[in-house]
């Protein structure tokens, strides 16, 4: 009897899901139609200014992916989110200030080859103490918890992020500290925003490196064995907790290179810089969290969201409500695509 | 010692009560004989402190009974505190409306309702908002769901901030950056005539924050008593299932969505009533009041003081909020003038923050008062990776 009515009632019910697919499917299409419709007739508004709006929008792009992929990693290996990683990058910005500005005394008026070598060292430099910092931090406060609630390491990372970004209140003062224009701002004869140019320039390759050692190396299939399972990895003889840490290293030194890269384009630094780690993060949530590729992608565009929202003149909502757009994304995103744009639904991963 | 004396169960557990609570309630009364050092929290403080206690409490029912991160409580705060500055001010100036408020002319512009009306309106209004928060995270798992509620967290003051003229429409919603300033203040207007020791108007008494500190305990003893029977209700059990294992309790015929999203409302309620009353008292809703910081601290309280322990969050709050108030500058003042030095404390306020909630995670991650059943969850994990040969610290 109860089967009959189980039967009978069925085919009602499995009209649902394709209606509020098509539903979703139907909504999605106007809204990227009306994103599409507003950007064309940006376009047609003002060209020039149009252009210069997407190469910000790529820059900004930039920055955020090499942000965004230390977020994922660290995600895609122990499920944390880290909040401390904007402060970090945040460290990465003071280094770079603190060498580059400060000792090296670099302002422009140097010849190429010293800014360059400059540029250079204080990335090295910034690299280097983001590297150590990450894997201090997961040693001191995150190892520990590894198997307490889930809560409790995720809590960690935020108090984490408090001392991090007081710290550098501490040492940098309360205010803006900065650099001056460092690179040309126009390449030879060109006139060209070059320094945009160059820190989309200076991404690629520290893609590149970081897909090779994930990839590639033995130390990155590791990190994908500890990814997708803890204990087997353990017993096939992966030494899981360095493995973590290595994780956590180089999720630093991508975001060590990416404060120095925002240093060069935008000059100036502050102690609470790291809140820009949450447009980061819901980049890698819209990419798919745990997924590289993801990552860069959903960066990009959130990179693109800020700087039409921001630069282009015909109905933008403008500056102060780029967070607010930004999260509703990040909302959407969540409710109707949870494993994001290029995610596999809790599949493998990293 | 206690343990040996002949003293029943019931008197035992009723002991601390009876110092406490008149210690709390006798307050005012006292507080000035206690001397004139800058340690002693001020009337101000203290109502400042019933404030987050209420707060504290009710994230607490999300955080530490139903097991949901919710790092956007602010936003509760401050939809609270713009009711208040919607309906008890000049704000809304086409319209003129008058229904109970004290200290306003039967004819004035704006809306003007009494705040005591206005403070369950405030709860109701925040316990909407946290259904529409809790809604789209329903399908979500721990941390996204903590991610959405930060996204609603910064959201709302931005939206608060930018409120001056909604979409270019020149409707002026929030009135901005400067925020809703003036808030009519409390009193009782109708029982003033009968119970006359009753203020009819707290702002013209002789020591206002004497009656803000009362109707803050007042409160607090509701948002307590209100918490303890919802933890121990059928909804509270569903809550503690759901946060110990949420597949167990779905097999056991929890049913999830609307669990949930009882926990948010519940606990935006509170957040809603207090963030009103917080208005009132401050005179007005100010957007800068509504960070991210706000929702860190509270979420510190609830930790310090013992996730899911309606005492320790109390406690919790209690200590904190005089600390964030008061103590932490009266401290540092304290120790400049007795040795002579010169620190600035209250500049590492955020970090000392941060620090005690890192120190609490790794070395007493139950609390301060831990509640019995969480504690025994720590326990358990902890056993659990004993036995198995893995080192835990």
């Amino acid at each position: 009897m109860a089967t009959e009515t189980h039967t009978a009632r069925r085919p009602v019910l499995a009209v649902l899901p394709r209606i509020t697919g098509l539903l979703n499917r139907a909504v999605t299409i106007a809204l990227l139609a009306l994103l599409v419709f507003w950007l064309a007739v940006n376009l047609v508004h003002g060209p020039g200014q149009f252009g210069s709006v997407l190469l910000i929008g790529f820059t900004n792009g930039a920055l955020y992916a090499l942000i965004a992929l230390g977020y994922t990693l660290v995600y895609g290996i122990i499920e944390l989110i880290n909040f401390a990683h904007g402060d970090v990058f945040m460290w990465g910005t003071m280094i770079t200030v603190s060498i580059a500005g400060t000792r090296l005394g670099l302002d422009g008026s140097q010849s190429g080859i010293v800014t360059f070598l400059g540029v250079l060292a204080a990335m090295l430099g910034a690299m280097i103490f983001c590297g150590i910092l990450n894997p201090t931090i997961e040693r001191v406060a995150l190892r520990r918890l590894r198997n307490a609630p889930r809560l409790a390491p995720l809590i960690t990372t935020l108090g984490i992020s408090y001392i991090l970004s007081n710290a550098a209140q501490f040492f940098y003062g309360p205010n803006y500290t900065g650099v001056g224009a460092i690179l040309p701002s126009n390449i030879l004869f060109l006139d060209w925003p070059a320094k945009s140019l160059i820190v989309i320039l200076a991404t690629i390759p520290l893609l590149l490196a970081l897909t090779y050692v994930v990839r590639r190396t033995r130390q990155g299939k590791a990190m994908r064995a500890v990814a997708q399972d803890m204990d087997a990895a353990r017993m096939m003889g992966v030494d899981v907790d360095r493995t973590i840490s290595f994780t956590f290293a180089l999720a630093g030194i991508l975001a060590g290179a990416g404060g120095t890269l925002y240093v060069l384009e935008i000059t100036t630094t502050r102690y609470d810089l790291g809140q820009i780690g949450l447009l980061a993060f819901t980049a890698a949530v819209l990419g798919g969290i745990g997924n590289l590729t993801g990552a860069t992608l959903g960066a990009l565009i959130i990179g693109l969201i800020q700087a039409f929202n921001e630069g282009l003149s015909w109905h933008a909502p403008g500056e102060q409500w780029t967070t607010s757009i930004v999260f509703s994304i990040l909302i959407l995103i969540l409710v109707f695509r949870p494993q994001g744009l290029l995610g596999q639904p809790e599949a493998d991963r990293a | 010692m206690i343990d040996k004396l002949p003293i029943p169960r019931w008197a035992r557990r009723a002991i601390l009560p009876i110092i406490i609570v008149p210690l709390v309630v006798l307050y005012p009364e006292y507080y000035t004989s206690l001397g004139t050092s800058q340690l002693i929290p001020t009337l101000s403080t203290a109502v400042t402190m019933t404030v987050f206690v209420c707060m504290a409490v009710g994230l607490n029912m999300v955080v530490g009974y139903a097991g949901l991160l919710d790092l956007g409580y602010v936003a509760f705060y401050a939809i609270g505190s713009y009711v208040a500055g919607w309906f008890a001010s000049t704000q809304f100036a086409s319209h003129s409306i008058v229904f109970g408020a004290v200290g306003v002319q039967s004819n004035a512009i704006g809306i003007h309702i009494s705040i005591w009306l206005l403070l369950p309106v405030a709860a109701a209004m925040a316990a909407a908002a946290g259904v529409v928060i809790g809604l789209p995270t329903l399908r979500l798992r721990g941390d996204y769901l903590a991610l959405v509620t930060l996204g609603f967290g910064e959201i709302i003051p931005q939206v608060v901030r930018n409120g001056d003229n909604m979409f270019g429409t020149g409707f002026n919603l929030t009135n901005g950056v400067a925020g809703i300033t003036p808030i009519d203040p409390m009193g009782f207007r109708y029982l003033h005539g009968i119970l006359p020791f009753l203020p009819d108007n707290f702002l013209l008494t002789p020591n206002l924050d004497v009656w803000f500190y009362r109707v803050g305990l007042l409160l607090v003893a509701i948002t307590v008593f209100c918490s303890i029977r919802l933890r121990d209700s059928r909804l509270g059990r569903a809550w503690v299932a759901l946060r110990e294992d949420e597949i167990a309790a779905a097999a056991m015929g929890v049913p999830l969505m609307q669990v949930k999203t009882w926990a948010y409302a519940s606990g935006a309620f509170f957040g809603g009533a207090a963030g009103c009353f917080y208005g009132v008292y401050q005179g007005g809703a100010i957007p800068d009041n509504f960070k991210l910081y706000i929702s860190t601290l509270l979420l510190a309280m609830v930790i310090l003081g013992g996730m899911g322990n309606v005492w320790g969050v109390c406690l919790g709050a209690a200590v904190l909020s005089y600390l964030n108030q008061q103590g932490l500058g009266a401290i540092g003042n304290t120790i400049n003038s007795n040795f002579g030095t010169n620190i600035e404390i209250t500049k590492y306020e955020a970090g000392l923050f941060g620090l005690l909630i890192v120190l609490m995670m790794l070395f007493r991650p139950q609390g301060l008062i831990p509640s019995s059943r969480r504690k025994a969850e720590f326990d358990v994990v902890k056993e659990e990776h004993e036995t198995a040969g893995v080192v835990v610290g």
